[in-house]
């Protein structure tokens, strides 16, 4: 009687351990498309109704402890944004002279004017359900492929990029964020001389981003605005709208004369945000996108 | 309903109603920068109180429904929640552990090797991006967390399975010894209260 308890249990066991192995090499050896794949994107169609209403309905619990949370967290905050927004203030009415004058020469020289994110079509979305994991960096939203949602549309948060469309349903879709490691952004430095390079997750650390092959010599400083670049280059064309503010340069040191690197804050509280816009006509404003040939893609 | 569908259809139960609260809420209020896992603290309460089969299969159900929910490399929480499962099962089987703070300890257990068996799986899967001392800060931070959440989730798991768990020899023992009725410590007078000469009470 023992025996066999014993001989079920290992049965069981393995049987399980089996499954799971077959399961986890299936899947990562199959592509998007395969049965797999199509079966998951089936479940979360079957299920998004349901964890839709159970966020809406756990929204006080979550506002709660979230007030907690993010009130421990501002009060650390408070001495370090007062000095950001004295600098901010001087940087502003020289940005401000900069957007009068952009404007007239964008005039002169007869390019598309419409850079607003009004101009891509944004889909606003609630966030539904997000990862508890530091592995993966997704959240699931209210809104897919019936709101005109595509695979590849950028997605912002906070009016900074947060990542873009990886899977889409009809009714939901799932955003993987910029910190993801299968995640690269064309991104350019608001420095003097326009610095750009490619964004990438910053390896030991997930909520950090790294901006990779800027020239050695970039005049780049600690909290310069990082923006998607939005290039063209034939028929080569950037998945983000040129512009979009991405985060801050958090330090400059060695990295980057050494490597060409700097380390990026991202703007957008990325474990926060619980509505985004997805950008669903990303291209419809392409005013710097029409870089000249031979000049930098990132 | 069949009394041997009622363990198993509770567990179902228990297991989507975690999962979509987990994903839906829970992940989305962040403590000290990381957000609790009830997860694997029902896996683990469920092998700590139905044995290591129930709690293997809870563990990998669970866990697949995890992977399928939030679009993850399907098999890998599965495989780390079955191990869960099926360890806090045999624990129960192999030591019967009564002490109260038990739940806590295996908790804490349950979410460190959830937390380095995910490490390691993603390394072994070549996913090189968040590997540092941080990660190893967010898992003690998430350890924390869990370990605090462990007594109340097992209280609520046991109040939801225990009516269909199966009459436990041992469970009955100790509750005897609790209300004082099988001790072998106590005089057969005390067990049966205050007798006459003549054998009649």
């Amino acid at each position: 009687m023992h025996s066999k308890q014993v001989r079920r249990r290992r049965a069981v066991v393995a049987a399980l351990v089996a499954i799971a192995l077959i399961l986890l090499t299936a899947y990562f050896g199959e592509s998007p498309s395969s049965p797999l794949h199509t079966l998951q994107r089936g479940i979360v169609e079957v299920f998004s109704p349901v964890q839709e209403g159970a966020s809406k309905v756990l929204t006080p619990f979550k506002d709660v402890a979230n007030f907690f949370s993010d009130t421990f967290k501002a009060k650390s905050q408070v001495g370090q944004l007062r000095k950001q927004v004295a600098k901010l203030q001087a940087q502003l009415s020289q940005a401000q002279f900069a957007a009068s004058q952009n404007v007239q020469l964008r005039h002169q020289v007869g390019l598309d004017n419409s850079v607003g994110l009004a101009a891509y079509k944004p889909v606003a979305s609630n966030v539904i359900s997000r990862d508890p994991t530091l592995w993966y960096a997704t959240v699931e939203i209210d809104k897919g492929s019936d709101d005109g949602i595509h695979r590849g549309d950028p997605v912002t948060a906070d009016g900074a990029l947060v990542g873009d469309i990886t899977t889409v349903d009809p009714t939901v879709s799932f955003v993987t964020l910029i910190t993801d490691h299968t995640m690269a952004v064309a991104a350019q430095v608001n420095d003097t001389s326009g610095d750009t390079g490619v964004l990438v997750p910053a390896v030991g650390n997930p909520n950090q981003l790294q901006l990779q092959y800027l020239p050695t010599s970039a005049p780049v400083q600690t909290g310069q605005q990082v923006v998607t670049v939005g290039f063209k280059s034939g028929p080569l064309q950037d998945l983000y709208p040129p512009g979009i503010p991405i985060g801050q340069v958090a330090s400059v040191g060695n990295s980057l004369a050494n490597n060409g690197e700097v380390p990026v804050t991202p703007a957008a509280d990325l474990r926060h945000f619980t509505i985004v816009q997805v950008l669903t006509a990303p291209h419809a404003g392409t005013a710097r996108a029409q870089t000249p040939t031979g000049g930098k893609t990132g | 309903m069949s009394e041997s569908l009622r363990l198993p259809i509770r567990l179902a139960l228990l297991g989507l109603v975690t999962v979509i609260i987990q994903a839906a809420a829970v992940s989305q209020i962040s403590i000290f920068g990381i957000s609790a896992d009830l997860t694997v603290l029902v896996v683990m309460s469920v092998g700590l109180l139905a044995g290591s089969i129930a709690g293997s299969i809870m563990g990998f159900a669970t866990g697949l429904l995890v992977d399928m929910v939030l679009v993850q490399t399907l098999g890998v929480t599965s495989l780390l929640f079955l191990v869960i499962g099926y360890w806090s099962g045999r624990l129960r089987e192999l030591r019967d552990p009564s002490h109260g703070l038990v739940p806590m300890a295996l908790g804490a257990a349950a979410t460190a090797f959830a937390g380095i068996g995910m490490a390691v799986i993603q390394f072994l899967l070549g996913v090189d991006a968040p590997v540092s001392w941080l990660l190893l800060e967010q898992i003690f931070i998430a350890v924390l967390v869990n370990t605090l959440l462990a007594l109340p989730v097992y209280a609520l798991v046991r109040r939801v399975i225990e009516p269909a768990l199966p009459a436990d020899p041992r469970r009955r023992r100790r509750r005897a010894y609790t209300t004082g009725g099988l001790s072998p410590l106590q005089r057969p007078s005390q067990r049966l209260g205050p007798m006459t000469r003549s054998g009649s009470r």
